[in-house]
This record gives structure tokens, sequence and C-alpha cells, in this order.
């Protein structure tokens, strides 16, 4: 039985768990059958043609894992930003862990996707906002939809701002020989009030994981969202991620993707522009190795006038890593003033790796300021030469010029613990000891 | 300190260093002058070990450590520097970070302890000042957008920080303006002493009314084809290469 038959046949035994009564249980309904009629995207299709998910529909994934798989704190501690108090949305192998996670209702609330959909307090807000952004298209966010039950749910009044960040992780133990998880978060910020949040997902053994994660985030007026995904996991582990976005005016977003790890992760990043004076942030480091392969997918569709987009997506490619960047910016016609800009620079620092990289722009009014640029290219020898003169051995020379290269999307990283983790990251991905800068 | 023994060297097919030999002494300066195109900065970066070109005779000896198939590197941990004619920008590297890694990691290089941060901050605070470099310029990406004098003032600056024992210095007067080149002669003699030495290449015997040197050699065609003392600089300001140039075929 392949993937989708094991899928679709589960579907019924999930049903047994969960609401039916919910109106949320149509739209599963709903998107089950588009999932059914679709299927799993393939090469065939343009959006695909990089990125194949055939072997992962080989892998006899367990659909509902045991609820018993507790973890010590000591044991991830390091996953965490434990240099910082955060608010804390722990998952394991896909079942909340009360035990792991800091929630809070005081004012704002940072609590479980499946509490929101049980109390009737939440209905209204679900009702407004459930499944509103995420596409109903796409056959992955609709198998996402369909077996909603889990994931993070955040409400932020207007006017307020959580005292600190909100960490959403998802560990996998292992326990499993192969595991199939599908997070579903919604994540509202009322007018005037603000969100950061840092996102990771994190398997602890090479067992194999496939995640299929749907987040929905909704900036209303003036709002201000910081969002950090952090992508490191095991060689077993493959992500696929679907980021909906809604932007209302004066409203700014931002999402950082860093991504070091996994065997296979496909960012489907999209920001709809529904307003004016509108900022959207999109900001990646990609650094690969082995056979590890990254597709990012970015949409900005600018609907209103006076707006903005910048995105900047740096990649280091090593050994057989392959590396997709699909760029799509869509104006209308009356979103006049819009200024979009976009920028991906890849390093190729070997022979066998791969990157493939595009624009697609779609513009459909006059007046308005784009711009896009693509750069591939190898590192310097001249300036390796350069910082090897002057005592720095070849590979902390190289990493030096790796990490020079992606430095600039680091700035805008506005949590400094955050930014010093992904320093060292970097630094450990690079294979070297150095004190970089932060 | 320096002995180079009848060197040839060359990138893929072309020859460009013909028969070098070389000796330089602790104490001592050294100049080179000779036509564009005569192999100077291929020497340097020869020495420095840049692995583009290919030593096909001849041998490096620095302090006796035969230098062939070491890694550049390696040479700067033993004390070689080059302050380059075309010194290389790198966006995102500030000139600071730049240092203190090279320095801790020559420190790693020969067993020692990292510096410690407030004892480098004092090491970079006090060069920056010797070679009268401005507080902010340290914050800067190493050479991004830097003058053509500032580039060359920064290569001297990075000389002072790393203390070679042997600086060379590829036509590091060019682009520097009569203070600046007064500036940077000040911080090359200030670091001058009986244990380092010096070779300076440069095409103007201005340099040499402030960095004294104890031997000039002309270089031409590969070769070192004539050396003296500095009046011979005075000679060839007058005379230009011809004269050199017609004796070397003879
Ligand atoms: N990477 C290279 N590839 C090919 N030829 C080279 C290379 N580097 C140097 N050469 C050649 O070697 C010769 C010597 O060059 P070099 O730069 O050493 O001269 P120079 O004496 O320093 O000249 P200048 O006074 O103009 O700085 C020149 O003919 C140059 O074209
Ligand atoms: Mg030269």
């Amino acid at each position: 039985m392949d993937l989708k038959e094991k899928l679709l046949s589960s579907f019924m035994a999930f049903e047994n768990q969960v609401d039916l009564d919910h109106p949320i249980h149509e739209m599963r309904s709903e998107a089950l059958k588009n999932f059914e009629t679709k299927g799993f995207p393939h090469r065939k299709m343009e959006a695909w043609k990089y990125t194949s998910l055939a072997g992962l529909q080989q892998v006899d994934f367990s659909i509902f894992p045991k609820e018993d798989n507790n973890l010590e704190y000591r044991e991830v501690k390091p996953y965490f930003l434990h240099e910082i108090d955060t608010y804390k949305i722990v998952f394991v192998d896909g079942v909340y862990s009360s035990y792991l996670s800091e929630t809070t209702h005081d004012g704002v609330d940072i609590c479980l996707m499946s509490a929101a959909l049980s109390k009737p307090m939440y209905r209204p807000i679900i009702d407004v906002y459930f499944n509103k952004v995420a596409s109903r298209e796409d056959s992955l966010t609709s198998l996402n939809t369909a077996f909603t039950k889990e994931g993070a749910y955040i409400y932020i009044p207007k006017n307020k701002a959580p005292r600190k960040p909100v960490e959403i992780l998802h560990f996998s133990t292992g326990n499993e020989a192969a595991l199939m998880v599908q997070p579903r978060n919604l994540i509202i910020v009322e007018e005037n009030a603000e969100l950061q949040v840092i996102e990771r997902h994190q398997s602890l053994t090479s067992n194999e994981v496939l995640t299929n994660c749907v987040t929905e985030i909704f900036a209303a007026k003036n709002a201000i969202v910081d969002y950090y995904k952090v992508q490191n996991d095991m060689p077993g582990a493959s992500l696929i991620d679907n980021t909906y976005i809604d932007q209302k005016d004066n409203s700014q977003v931002s999402v950082h993707t860093f991504s070091f790890g996994g065997k296979l992760t496909r960012n489907n990043l999209n920001f709809y522009q529904d307003g004016e004076h509108i900022n959207s942030i999109l900001k990646g480091v990609t650094i690969l190795g082995e056979k590890q392969h990254v597709d990012h997918h970015t949409l900005v569709h600018h609907q209103q006038p006076n707006c903005e987009s910048h995105q900047d997506y740096k990649g280091i490619y090593g050994s057989r890593s392959t590396g997709v960047f699909n760029g799509k910016i869509i104006v209308d016609k009356i979103a006049q003033k819009t200024n979009a800009f976009q920028q991906n620079n890849n390093l190729l620092i070997s022979d066998q790796a791969e990157v493939n990289t595009k624009p697609q722009l779609e513009i459909f009014a006059d007046d308005v300021r784009c711009s896009h640029g693509c750069t591939i290219g190898q590192l310097d020898e001249e300036a390796q030469f350069y910082l090897r003169s002057r005592g720095i051995p070849e590979k902390e020379a190289s990493a030096l010029l790796m990490y020079a290269f992606a430095n600039n999307v680091l700035e805008s990283v506005r949590i400094q613990e955050v930014k010093a983790r992904i320093n060292k990251l970097i630094a450990k991905k690079l294979g070297v000891n150095i004190g970089f800068n932060l | 300190m320096l002995k180079i023994k009848n060197l040839h060297a060359g990138i893929e097919n072309k020859k460009i260093l013909k028969g070098i030999n070389l000796e330089i002494k602790p104490g001592e300066v050294h100049a080179i002058m000779g036509p564009n195109g005569s192999g100077k900065s291929t020497l340097a970066s020869v020495i420095t070990g840049k692995e583009d070109f290919e030593v096909t005779r001849g041998q490096i000896l620095f302090d006796g450590t035969d230098l062939d198939d070491m890694a550049p590197e390696e040479r700067a941990h033993l004390g070689i520097f080059l302050s380059f004619q075309y010194p290389v920008e790198i966006p995102g590297v500030t000139v600071t970070n730049f240092m203190k890694t090279a320095i801790n990691e020559t420190r790693k290089a020969q067993g020692l302890e990292e510096m410690p941060a407030n004892q480098m901050l004092k090491l970079i605070r006090e060069k920056a000042e010797l070679l009268e470099i401005d507080r902010k310029f340290l914050s800067r990406s190493l050479n991004e957008g830097f003058s053509g004098g500032e580039k060359k003032r920064n290569e001297i600056f990075q000389m002072a920080m790393l203390q070679p024992k042997l600086a060379i210095l590829d036509e590091t007067d060019s682009g520097l303006d009569i203070d600046a080149l007064r500036v940077v002669a000040n911080g090359v003699n200030r670091l001058k002493n009986e244990q380092n030495a010096f070779l300076v290449i440069t095409h103007y015997q201005r340099l040499l009314d402030y960095i004294v040197p104890d031997v000039v050699h002309v270089m031409h065609d590969g070769k070192i084809v004539k050396s003296g003392d500095k009046e011979l600089a005075l000679e060839l300001e007058e005379k230009g290469y011809d004269w050199i140039k017609q004796e070397a075929v003879l």
C-alpha cells in the first residue's frame, strides 16, 4: 500500500478521534476529497520539477503515533532557545507535551489547536480564520487540512504583545521506525499587536520522519510579526512546510528560514497583501551538504497599492546537495506604487552540487518598482589567498567567506539569542570553530 | 632569514621567474625595482605560497626551512607577510573580525591560547593610532569601498598587528598621498628592528627616502640583473631602466 492509499484508508480511524459536529469537519472532508483527486504532487508539475516525493511515498509511515512518547527536558534542552525565557508549545511525535510546554491565557492565548477546536469560546475565531488563507487547491495543504487535529494556536488581541517570544517545537523520538506528522498552526495577531515566533522540527534519531505542516498567519492593521524557522534536522527527516500569511494595512511580517539540515525540505511560503502600506520580508540562509535537498517556493501577491516586499535568499551548496529557489511575485493591476525586491545568491562549493533558481514575475500594474537578481558562483580564490596569507587556514578562510556571503541575511534578525544560535549552527555546519561576530 | 636559490617559477606554460637569487638577513631592508611585468609581484606571491604559480626549479628557505609545499597560512605562521599590491575586497568581514581571526588562528598554530579580548582591543587601538586610522574604519567590511590609499594603509595596519619576521611590501607607496606615505613609512620604521626584515617593491625612489634600504635590486624579465646600495635607486630614477636592460642583454 502506498502512502496515499494508507492516508485515505486511515481517515475513518482519524474521524473517531475528532469532533465530527465541529463546523471545520466539513472542511476536513472536502479537503480529503481534493487530496484524493489530486494525490501527491509529482515532477511533471512545473512547481515540483526539481523535488521528488516519489521515494517518500514508498516508506511505510505510521500515521498515528503512540501517545506516550515522553521526553525528559535534559534530552532536548539544546534545541530550546534556553538562553532566554520563552513561551513553549511542544509536541512529541505529533502529540502535545504539557510537561515540556509553557503556554498562557494571560491577556493573550498561546496554546493548542486541539484546545481551540474543542472549547466553544474559540469558535467565533475559528469560524473567521481557520482555513481562510490556506490554499484549498494545493493537495498537500488539503491533506493537512483533512487531518487537522493538533498544532499551535496563538491569538494576540488588539494592542497586545506577549512578554516573550514563542517557541513551537516538534520532536520526533524515533520510537516509530517511520512517522508522519501533520501539525496545523493558526496564528492571529490583531490590530497594533506584536508577536515573535521561533519554530523548529527536530528528530532525535536518524529514523524516517515526514512532516507536512500548515501554518496560517493573520496580521491585522499595524501588526508586527517576526517568524523564524530553524530547519536543522537529522538526515532521516523530511519536511513540507506550507505557510500562508494574510496581511492588512500597515502590517509588517518577516519570515526568516534557516535551512541547514534534513533530507528533503520543501518550503512553500505565501504572502497575501490585503491592504496598503504593507511590508513583507522573506529571508533565507540555506547551507547544505551530503545529499540534502531544499526547495524554496515563495509567493508574494501584491493586491493593493503602496506596499513593499523584500526577499533575500542566500544558499551555499556543498557535496551532492541540491537546492531550488523559485520566487513568484504577482502585482495586481490596482497595486500601483508597489516596491518588490527579490534577490537570490548561491555559492556552489562542490562540483556535484546543484542549484536551480528562477524568478517569476507577473506584473499587471504599470507604476511599480520591481527588482530581482540571482547569481550562482564559486568562492573567490583571490579572497581565499588573501585570508590564508594572513594565517587563516584554508578551511577557516572558506568558512569565513561563506559566512560573510550569508551574513547580511542575519542582520534583520531581531532576537539576539536567535542570531547567536544561528551563528553557532552556521559555524558547526561549516565545520569550523571560529568566533563569528554576532 | 630568507634565502632564495636559483628560483624558477611560472604559470601554466609561461615562465615568469627565471633564476632568482636573493638573501635577506635579519635587520635588513631590501628594495626591488624594475619595469612593469618583470616579475616582482610574482616573486612576492611565490614566497607567500600562492598556489597558482608553479615552482619549477630552485628553492626558498626561510630560517633554514624549505618552504616548498607549505600552504600560505603555514608560511604566515612562520612570520611571512605580504602587503598586497591589490588588496582584495571582502564584503561581510569587518577589519576587526578579520584581524581577530588572523591573530587567533596564528596563535593556535603556534600552540598558544587565544588572545584575551581586552588585550586584543588594546592592540588594535594602539596599532590603529600608530597608522592614524579612524576607529570607524575598523568596523567596516574589509577593503570594501576603501580608497586606494586607505587599502594600503590598512595593509600596513595588518602588518603592525601581526608583527611578521619578513614583510614584503608590494607597491605599498602607490596610491598614497604625501602625508599618508609619511604615516605609512613611519609605521614601518617604528616596527623595524634587528630581528625582522623588509622586502620593499616599488617604482619610486621617494619611498626609499623614508624607508632606507640596505640593498637595492633591479629585476628584469624574471631575473635580478643588478644589485647595489641605495644610490642605485637614485640612478634609476634619473636614467630609467633602458641602460639596465641593455646591460642585461650584454
Ligand atoms: N595569473 C597570471 N596569469 C598569467 N600571467 C601572469 C599571471 N600573473 C602574472 N602574470 C604575468 O607575469 C609577468 C610578471 O607579472 P608581475 O605581476 O609579477 O609583474 P610586476 O613586476 O609585479 O609588474 P608591475 O610593476 O606592473 O606590478 C607579467 O607578464 C604578467 O602578465
Ligand atoms: Mg606588481
